[in-house]
């Protein structure tokens, strides 16, 4: 059994005959990975199996080797940032962290010292004294943040962080993400907002209706979705002319200038074969390239093309 | 102190005391607890500055506060403070979707079913062996010597003991079942009708074991049926050790809860 990673091995779960996750295998390794998918489709649920707040039906998770079921461990090493958005009845921002922390079995110094840093990466020291049950919504998605980062754990499990954030919070929230990420912990984050987890993704695993049906680094999981043909964009300065040029070309299924009329998106079946005719294209025509990218190895593309209209309003 | 679950225990109780005391949800409590204190407060009054000796200056008033404690304090004022207090230590916490935050600690789950049940037991303590000794003094303070004195410590003793029992029923009929009123109402009527049953019945209760501490006997009327009384020596450890079995059941119990705060 691994320590490094966090291994879900056949897990299914039913909430009594209601599909939860079904047959989920799974290998998460550090970095932040995201799950994306539709309401219902079992975000929460895999959350919830991580954390031990539910049992699976069948199959068991590991997190870095150790069970779920034995929460003196897991949770010196785990922080869970939740959707629930209630609290502790009288809490304060700041007595809201120190309280968890003596739960670690810390002393009050130790404490208030990291209770004291993590306020700080949340930006939340000035507000720490009030109530929270008075804090706006984005203030206790940053106090759950603060509780969820305050000892400092190797595996975050952050479901929806973002919502509720202003762009300046949302931006700084990332960038802490990414700094917990480049320093080899584990994310699992949950979004509904697709560009932001393409922004900070290292992988992504697709959920709809309990199933996983994608996982993986995104380019990954779009190069292997060989019957959607691949939308290339090509910016040049004669988009008409690149067009009735490829428009023959056996492995072009779609050809369309872009509506700004300073490119060309081109749909392809055979990428290989469709770049080597472009070189002979821009040399024939003398046209002046100046980018070539894919247009839809992105996951708002890929969610599109595997969890269908459903993924617009995700 | 320093076992790590023994730091966790005391750091759940302490968070927990504050919730249970300072809270909205406390309201009720106090107003039981001051009752006693109340009717005795009148009790006072009318016979102060009624015709006659005052029985309070008499034996009567020994009897007097025996009836007030049996009846009223340990079968009423206890029985409900401890239904309130109990069954909300993990009903409230779900009711207000908070106990995800214990679930997510690193504390085993055993351990924060033993820190909940310190917490209770220590609220129900504080008020309601508050209002037994206040209740006792205002009854007879001139009575407080002798023979009487040691009544007090009996007295102490069962309520303390008191909320142990009752709080070890309603802390783990609260975890078991999602409406704990039905049965509460109907432990209370068994409770009440104690006095009424068989033998052998008489001794699944925490009522009958209470009563072999009590420091004179309780009468129950003409239709009560006698039996012997458990020695204390019997009754105390008894009462601990049914405390320590409840806690173990909830202690598998929350084992394997999870959270499903929308069924609920």
């Amino acid at each position: 059994m691994s320590t490094s990673t966090i291994v879900f091995e056949n897990v299914s779960k039913f909430y009594g005959e209601v599909l939860g996750v079904n047959r989920v295998h799974l290998s998460i390794p550090s970095g932040i990975t995201s799950l994306v998918g539709p309401n219902g489709s079992g975000k929460t649920t895999l959350m919830n199996l991580v954390t031990g707040l539910l049992q699976p039906t069948e199959g068991r998770v590991r997190v870095l080797g150790i069970s779920p079921g034995n929460p003196e461990k897991l949770f010196r090493r785990l922080g869970y940032c939740t959707q629930y958005d209630a609290f502790p009845k009288g809490a304060t921002g700041r007595s809201f962290i120190t309280s968890y922390l003596r739960f670690h079995g810390m002393d009050d110094s130790r404490g208030k010292e990291l209770a004291e840093r993590a306020l700080e990466r949340v930006g939340l020291v000035d507000a720490a004294s009030r109530k929270v049950a008075g804090y706006s919504k984005g203030m206790r998605q940053r106090i759950k943040l603060a509780q969820a980062t305050a000892h400092e754990p190797d595996v975050l499990v952050l479901d929806e962080p973002l919502n509720g954030l202003d762009p300046m919070a949302r931006a700084e929230m990332i960038a802490l993400f990414q700094e917990l990420a480049q320093a080899g912990r584990h994310l699992i984050i949950s979004s509904h907002i697709l560009h932001e987890v393409d922004l900070i993704s290292d992988q992504v695993i697709l959920l709809n209706e309990g199933y996983v049906v994608a996982e993986g680094n995104i380019q990954g999981v779009r190069s292997e979705m060989d019957d959607r043909p691949l939308q290339i964009m090509i910016r040049c300065d004669n988009p008409a002319v690149l067009a009735s040029r490829v428009f023959g070309l056996d492995s072009v299924v779609e050809a369309r200038i872009h509506d700004d009329g300073g490119g060309l998106l081109v749909s392809t079946k055979d990428p290989g074969r469709f770049f080597l005719m472009l070189n002979k294209v821009v040399l024939d025509c003398n046209l002046k390239i100046e980018a070539v990218s894919p247009a839809d190895d992105d996951v708002h593309a890929v969610y599109q093309y595997l969890i269908g209209n459903e993924g617009e309003k995700p | 102190m320093n076992q790590l679950w023994l730091r966790q225990i005391t750091a759940v109780a302490r968070l927990e005391v504050v919730k249970n005391l300072f809270a909205l949800r406390a309201a009720p409590l106090y107003l039981l607890a001051a009752m006693p204190i109340f009717v005795v407060g009148l009790l006072y009054v009318a016979m102060t500055f009624g015709e006659g000796p005052s029985e309070l200056e008499t034996a009567g008033g020994t009897a007097l506060f025996f009836a007030i404690l049996y009846q009223f304090i340990l079968r009423f004022v206890i029985y409900i403070g401890c239904v309130w207090i109990f069954m909300n230590l993990f009903r409230g916490e779900v009711l207000d979707r908070s106990l995800h935050y214990y679930f997510l600690s690193p504390i085993r789950r055993e351990v924060l079913v033993v820190g909940k049940f310190v917490s209770g037991w220590l609220t129900a303590v504080l008020l309601f062996l508050g209002s037994t000794l206040v209740t006792m003094f205002l009854l007879y303070a001139n009575l407080m010597r002798g023979p009487e004195l040691g009544q007090l410590m009996s007295y102490a003793g069962v309520t303390v003991l008191a909320c142990l029992g009752y709080g070890a029923v309603f802390l783990v009929i609260g975890l078991f079942l999602r409406n704990p009123i039905v049965p509460a109402l109907l432990i209370w009527l068994w409770e009440q009708i104690n006095p009424f049953l068989p033998a052998l019945l008489k001794k699944i209760s925490v009522i009958f074991y209470l009563q072999s501490m009590l420091p004179l006997r309780v009468k129950d009327g003409p239709f009560a049926v006698i039996a012997d009384p458990v020695p204390a020596w019997l009754a105390v450890p008894g009462l601990l050790a049914f405390t320590a079995l409840v806690l173990v059941a909830a202690g598998m119990r929350i084992r394997h809860m999870e959270i499903a705060y929308g069924s609920d």
